[in-house]
């Protein structure tokens, strides 16, 4: 007997009981013409558009990072005035997307800026990866002041350039220490992709609003795709976790 | 080797070097000693400008460091420093300290730079940490690695920034042997330091810093039996 079997037997039951009944809900939402492919399809999305926006969002930071903190580590006399414009803009950049919400980012890049684009999803990722650059900004920025200045000045001091010294010291050190923060902000990322359906992007919670209006039970398609995010997240920590303790090794005395 | 003229540093308000004049002659071994405060260690790094000068000029070897113009990373690739807190780089293995900056700068291959550090841990007495990490090391043996790292780019100058401050009482001894062991093949070496018996056995000659100014520098032995400076004679009678 397989699954439309057991439902159709329930189905013609006069009182069926609580778990028939679950049961019966659990199927519509899942197994009724084939719904569960819409499911992975809209989680297709929702990866995608993680991953884009997750790219989007770590060049941003690191280019907005290296430059205010380039700026920050002049050598006094050096000024270098396109780094001050550069600076200045980069600061408002992370003002404003840190002092404004998420959904209205979203509204204002969906119905305004791209307000002829059909394309919610890739607006939508572009919209993340915007918000996403000035959060991953201040982690790295503040993984770079964080480090003991006597790194820097030790690879200054041996001939190494300012860039070498950064590539080879001052980066692998900090990124060690901003792993923890960077993984909490993928994992908000991850989340807040389920914003994007507010702008029609076809996420996974696109489609679970729409099983549960076609079938009037909004429960299980919304108890399944929390599920899947938490199973999407549980996963990512399990790799963060592999990843940071590699990089402890040098910390085992 | 190293000229120094008006030397001035300030932090905002606070004149920290007020206008030092001193020359270091190749093979000479320096000393500074001072009280806190004094400008020692300001004075040191602005050797190799990692405190930037507010006014004068630096020339070393010829060429004035203080100028934007010339390229302060070749001229720091001859100046070996050695600092308080050691600083090695706690990512990397005792070999991959000792052979970045040499292999990174092209100056040697990954084989020279290996054969370097062979020899350069065998010479600080540590050879068999090569593949060790700074946190397992002690204090002693982390400034030891740092040495050699410095000594690794064939430096025409050593600066030592009160290179075993921060060491266990225990430790200090190794790391002034080490140093010592230096001095007697002939480096070039400018010390800051608090070991008055380090001073006065090594250095060829002993700078008094007070209040951003050298008070007074004679040869050791004079220095420490007959000084003149009623403020050097406080500061030895206390610390002696």
């Amino acid at each position: 007997m397989d699954f439309t079997q057991i439902y159709e037997s329930f189905q013609g039951l006069e009182n069926p009981s609580f778990w028939q009944h679950v049961y019966m809900r659990f199927y519509r939402a899942w197994f009724e013409g084939d719904r569960w492919m819409q499911y992975f399809e809209g989680l297709g999305t929702t990866v995608l558009v993680t991953i884009l926006a997750l790219l989007i969002g770590v060049v941003l930071g690191v280019v907005v990072a290296v430059i205010r903190t380039g700026h920050d580590q002049q050598r006094k006399g050096k000024h270098n005035p396109v780094l001050g414009v550069l600076n200045l803009i980069c600061k408002i950049y992370v003002t404003v997307i840190r002092g404004t919400p998420m959904l209205v980012q979203l509204m204002i890049m969906g119905f305004v800026v791209f307000q002829n684009s059909r394309n919610f999803t890739m607006v939508g990722a572009l919209a993340l990866g915007i918000n996403s650059g000035a959060y991953v900004a201040e982690i790295i920025r503040g993984g770079l002041m964080s480090l003991d200045p006597g790194q820097m000045e030790a690879g200054r001091s041996l001939g190494l350039g300012y860039l070498p010294t950064m590539t080879y010291i001052v980066v692998p050190q900090a990124f060690k220490a901003i792993l923890p923060a960077l993984g909490n902000e993928f994992i908000t990322l991850l989340k807040d992709t389920s914003l994007i359906s507010a702008i029609a992007g076809k996420e996974v919670v696109y489609f679970a609003k729409a099983i549960g209006a076609k079938t009037y039970d909004y429960m299980f398609p919304l108890l399944i795709i929390a599920v899947m995010y938490l199973i999407l997240v549980l996963i990512f920590t399990w790799l963060q976790g592999k990843l940071e303790r590699r990089l402890r090794a040098s910390d085992r005395r | 080797m190293i000229d120094v003229k008006n030397l001035t540093k300030s932090f905002g308000k606070h004149q920290v070097l007020q206008g030092i004049n001193e020359h270091i002659e190749k093979g000479e071994k320096v000393a500074i000693i001072g009280p806190s405060g004094s400008g020692k260690s300001t004075f040191l790094r602005c050797l190799n400008l990692l405190e930037e000068p507010t006014s004068g000029t630096i020339t070393f070897e010829g060429v004035d460091i203080t100028d934007p113009k010339n390229d302060i990373n070749k001229l720091r690739a001859r100046m070996g420093m050695v600092f308080q807190q050691f600083n090695l780089f706690p990512h990397m293995t005792v070999k991959q300290n000792i052979t970045l900056a040499p292999t990174k700068l092209k100056l040697m291959t990954k084989e020279e730079a290996d054969q370097k550090a062979v020899e350069l841990l065998e010479r600080v007495g540590l050879p068999d940490k090569i593949n060790a990490y700074p946190k397992q090391l002690s204090g002693g043996q982390q400034q030891r690695i740092a040495i050699a790292r410095a000594l690794a780019m064939n430096p025409d100058v050593m600066l030592f920034d009160e290179p075993t401050s921060a060491l266990d009482p225990e430790m200090v001894g190794e790391v002034l042997e080490i140093m010592k062991e230096l001095a007697d093949e002939g480096m070039t070496m400018v010390v800051v330091t608090h070991e008055m018996g380090f001073a006065r056995s090594v250095a060829t000659r002993v700078l008094f810093m007070d209040q951003g100014q050298i008070a007074e520098q004679n040869e050791p032995e004079a220095f420490f039996t007959n000084p003149q400076n009623p403020r050097l004679q406080e500061f030895l009678s206390k610390v002696l």
